[in-house]
């Protein structure tokens, strides 16, 4: 080889074998693939420490490609199946990196008890506003009037607003980014992976074989195109106001950063409070 | 050194991007999104009928890394090449940073080159 082999900085994160990857032309989870491995290098964790752990999806297949202790589990499940894993191994920093359907959905009623303890794990989730995997049905995140393979007439509920959501329930870290926006994307996932507590970024992501190509939007390029247009940073802004509307403006920033004892300090607390000497932990 | 030419202020690194072709699915993310709009679709296609990105304007490549930032698929990434170096002066020879042993790494090729 010659002097000088340079390497993919997303290249040590990766299990190469497994490429390409089963995304389809302008999905944008590997892009916010890239932005994590920029912000794990960045932090300089020690990988054997990180642990990511996925639920089902095209977001899901995540845990497949890291080079990382993954776990794929079962759908809905990522959210208790990391904090067994941080509670079991509270020196891990665990990462749950997951699609809207999986995580708000099937798994919604984890989400919101995880941030109400306010477990110590990272929950990224990639927003494509349905299920892609599964054929395009219409998922709790699916904007009013967007139409999906189960709402040919169009949605006409009312989607979860993810970051209210979120704060509302406990969350110590609350985020919302596009996939176009990816150097924001890595500079909150940095934060995140500091951040003790439950941490929640939002990331809006294309999804062009279904959910553009059913609404007639363009393809993934012109969906990337259509966040940089139409994309407002708002640090600190009231998350009750930053609902998403079908083609609407679209608010993002850091909404939320504050601090709040975590799950294992409280039960520590309570624990040496009740049992005195008797506690071991 | 082409970034002499330019009329650019003089840089004391060389952009340059490294692509794996058989990786591409041709989003064009990283042509779209390219700050000084230095890549194209190339007219050959890769192994699964897809046309890659190549480096059209050597010169203008700063070597920010931003398309390896947007690529979905891991295909591009941006180096910088200090250009007294001997793997720049090579690269400028026309030979490519990574040797002429490309064993391993044959679907790797320098951006400009085809």
């Amino acid at each position: 080889m010659g002097v000088m082999v340079p390497f993919n900085p997303v290249e040590p994160f990766l299990r190469s074998e497994r490429m390409p990857h089963i995304w389809c032309s302008g999905c944008g989870i590997g892009t916010t693939v890239n932005c994590f491995a920029r912000a794990l290098a960045e932090s300089k964790l020690p990988l054997d420490k990180v642990a990511i752990v996925s639920g089902i999806g095209c977001t899901g297949r995540v845990a497949g490609y890291l080079n990382l202790d993954s776990f794929h589990t079962t759908h809905g499940r990522a959210i208790p199946f990391a904090t067994g894993l941080k509670l079991a191994n509270p020196e891990l920093t665990v990462v749950v990196y997951s699609g809207d359907g999986d995580l708000i959905a099937i798994g919604g009623n984890h989400f919101i008890h995880a941030a109400r303890r306010n477990v110590d794990i990272k929950v990224i989730c990639i927003n494509n506003f349905i299920y892609g995997m599964t054929g395009g049905q219409v998922a709790p995140t699916t904007p009013v009037g967007a139409t999906a393979t189960t709402a040919p007439y169009g949605c006409f509920e009312r989607p979860f607003n993810l970051p209210y959501l979120a704060e509302s329930s406990g969350a110590v870290y609350v985020a919302r980014w596009t996939a176009y926006h990816v150097r924001y994307i890595a500079h909150s996932m940095a934060d995140a992976l500091r951040k003790k507590g439950f941490s929640f970024i939002e990331i809006l992501a294309p999804c062009p074989t279904l959910y553009q190509r059913r609404n007639k939007l363009g393809d993934g390029l012109e969906t990337m195109r259509y966040y940089k247009q139409h994309s407002v940073i708002r640090h600190g802004a009231n998350t009750r106001d930053v609902n998403l509307h079908f083609q609407g403006e679209i608010t993002l920033g850091k909404f939320v950063d504050i601090e709040r004892p975590t799950l294992q300090q409280t039960m520590e607390q309570r624990f040496r409070q009740v049992l005195r000497d008797r506690y071991a932990g | 050194m082409p970034a002499a030419t330019t009329g650019v202020k003089a840089r004391k690194f060389r952009g340059e991007v490294l692509i794996t072709e058989d990786r591409c699915k041709e989003c064009g993310f990283c042509i779209e999104f390219c700050p000084p709009k230095v890549l194209e679709f190339s007219k050959e296609f890769n192994r699964h009928g897809y046309h890659p990105p190549i480096l059209v304007n050597e010169a203008g490549c700063t070597g920010c890394d931003l398309c390896g930032l947007y690529c979905p698929d891991f295909a591009i990434y941006g180096i910088r090449v200090p250009v007294e170096s001997p793997a720049a002066t090579a690269s400028a020879a026309g030979v490519s940073p990574l040797g002429n042993d490309t064993s391993g790494v044959e679907s790797v090729r320098q951006g400009g080159g085809i």
